[in-house]
């Protein structure tokens, strides 16, 4: 920013009898001076009117709150994705041909391929007792007079799951003559991860709304500031003040805006989160998980305090732009 | 210090406010600008400070001319020039004190430097017993009082005064005039428009008649 006596017309002599003093040498002292009294002047005066105020902070805060809840969901859907990820198995079910030597023989030979990082064989007759322990069909079994379940590969992939891969290995494990049927356990998770893209783009698109209509708020809160205080800009320009002394003081208030919306924004995320907490806990007990809620951490509540501070600023300096110049004094 | 060159004012409108007029007021100067209600003093002032432009001719304030100048330099011209207003035009939310320091905080002055001038403003205009008022407690007369405290805190080198006597009795109104003659003695030109013929004839300065928007008198008092 220009100071103004760097700029100064000096096309001619001041007047010998009225001698304007020499600019102080700490001018750049009152700059700065100046500044941050019209930032607290700004905030005086929204304080000054606090109910209608905060009223158009709630609102802006609604609307930064928004996403930044559904940002949050998504960062736990990613959350829980990842740790049931990692336990992502693959089931062989061979054969009903196949016994217990040949089984394990494949399991091997799968061994040999390097990229299981778990094997395990169930034979036949560990899955019956599997079966009897888990179904409660037990005393039925007992009736038959042979084992009707297939020995079973249980296989976990080193890498974490990765949706693209698995099919393909799905398929090539489908083609081994000792295999009745491969399944991918998880298959879930890659319609869910597939679906969280399509969300998470959602999210963006609304994101991308939801900032248009804070800046739309806050624009129009501004221009009614500045038509409010048509008279005292005129007067100002009259007596000297450029364009950038003018816009501070709303450029500063749309500052605050975007501030108190942010805050108002974090209170409200933190507050609903807080509330879901007792019920996810109890949910994740229930699937012996260990899952911890994610919350908005410091760099994300830096990135909302600092997103809604800049969308106000820029929706004020947008009003600002557009309102200042037509207003000229007369 | 002002020159008037075959200066016009057409308003949006299509009325001629000024027709072809000039004049050049020296440096140290103090001048009347009169002339019936409507007949464009108004407009002249406001001409001089690029409030308005004018439509043809020539002006030069302060050796710029005001038809190059760019809107980015206005303000900066506007700080070498003191305006008082026919409806003094002062802020009602803001004390005394707060309207006359405008000119010094809009230059960027300390605040110890603001203080010290806005009360030797409102000294000379005799109203720093008022300081911590609001114009709203003030007289009509008080108000234009702390409306030239505002035009001269800043020490401009021009000061330009619309009607500065209309709300005032004549004592006052001898009064103010003579915080002019004040301002003028040290230094600053100053150009006054009036309608109060008889004060102005009594006071002896050089006198603009303007009429209809032409000049149709410069008159000089004759020395004694
Ligand atoms: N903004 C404007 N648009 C159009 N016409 C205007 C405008 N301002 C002034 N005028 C016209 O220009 C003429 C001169 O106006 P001006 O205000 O300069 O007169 P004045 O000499 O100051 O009068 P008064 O003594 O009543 O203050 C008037 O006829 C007025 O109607
Ligand atoms: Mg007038």
């Amino acid at each position: 920013m220009k100071r103004p006596a760097a700029t100064r017309p000096q096309s001619a002599p001041r007047p010998t009898p009225a001698p304007r003093p020499k600019k102080p040498l700490t001018q750049s002292h009152a700059w700065l001076a100046h500044h941050l009294y019209v930032l607290l002047a700004s905030l005086g005066q929204f304080l000054r009117s606090p109910v209608s105020n905060l009223m158009t902070a709630a609102v802006i805060g609604i609307a930064l709150a928004l996403p930044t809840s559904l940002y949050l969901v998504l960062e736990n859907t990613q959350h829980i994705g990842q740790s049931w990820g990692g336990t992502a198995q693959i089931s062989l079910f061979l054969k009903a041909n196949i016994d217990d030597a040949k089984a394990q023989q494949l399991a091997d030979k799968l061994q040999q391929r390097g990229d299981m990082q778990h094997i395990r064989v169930i034979s036949r007759q560990e899955a019956l007792q599997e079966y009897r322990n888990l179904s409660g069909f037990g005393e039925a079994l007992n009736v038959l007079q042979e084992n009707p379940l297939p020995a079973v590969i249980v296989l976990q992939p080193v890498a974490n799951i990765t949706p693209s891969n698995t099919p393909k290995l799905i398929e090539e494990f489908k083609q081994f003559p000792e295999v009745e049927l491969a399944q991918f356990d998880m298959r879930w998770l890659q319609r869910l991860f597939a679906m969280m893209s399509v969300v998470e783009r959602g999210v963006w698109i609304l994101a991308g709304l939801l900032a248009l209509a804070v800046l739309l708020i806050i624009g129009n809160t501004i221009r009614l500031a500045i038509y409010n205080r048509r008279e005292e800009i005129e007067i100002h320009k009259l007596f000297g003040a450029t364009d950038a002394f003018i816009r501070r003081p709303f450029l500063y208030s749309g500052l605050w805006y975007g501030f108190m919306g942010s805050i108002l924004a974090w209170l409200l995320v933190y507050a609903a989160f807080w509330m879901l907490r007792e019920p996810i806990q109890q949910l994740s007990l229930l699937y012996h998980s260990e899952f911890e809620l994610v919350t908005l951490d410091i760099p994300a509540s830096l990135v909302l305090l600092f997103s809604g501070m800049g969308l106000g600023l820029l929706g004020a300096w947008l009003a600002v732009g557009k309102h200042l110049r037509v207003i000229q004094p007369k | 210090m002002i020159s008037f060159n075959d200066v016009s004012k057409r308003y949006p409108n299509g009325h001629e406010a000024l027709k072809h007029v000039n004049f050049h007021l020296e440096k140290g100067e103090m001048a009347f600008l009169t002339g019936h209600s409507g007949a464009g003093k108004s407009t002249l002032l406001r001409l001089i400070a690029l409030i308005e432009r004018n439509s043809g001719g020539q002006i030069i304030v302060h050796g710029q001319h005001l038809g190059k100048m760019p809107d980015a330099r206005i303000p900066y011209l506007r700080r070498l020039i003191g305006v008082t207003f026919q409806e003094h035009r002062l802020l009602f939310d803001r004390t005394i004190f707060d309207n006359v320091a405008l000119p010094l905080v809009i230059a960027g002055f300390r605040h110890q430097e603001i203080r010290r001038r806005v009360r030797a403003a409102l000294d000379k205009v005799g109203l720093l017993e008022k300081e911590k008022s609001y114009p709203i407690t003030l007289s009509g007369g008080q108000q234009q009082r702390v409306g030239i405290a505002r035009a001269v805190v800043h020490k401009p080198p021009i000061l330009l005064a619309d009607e500065p006597t209309g709300n005032l009795d004549p004592v006052l109104a001898t009064e103010i005039m003579g915080l002019f003659t004040q301002f003028n003695q040290v230094g600053v030109t100053v150009l006054i428009a009036s309608h109060a013929l008889s004060l102005i004839k009594s006071l002896g300065y050089r006198t603009l008649i303007l009429e209809q928007g032409s000049l149709i008198g410069d008159t000089y008092p004759t020395p004694l």
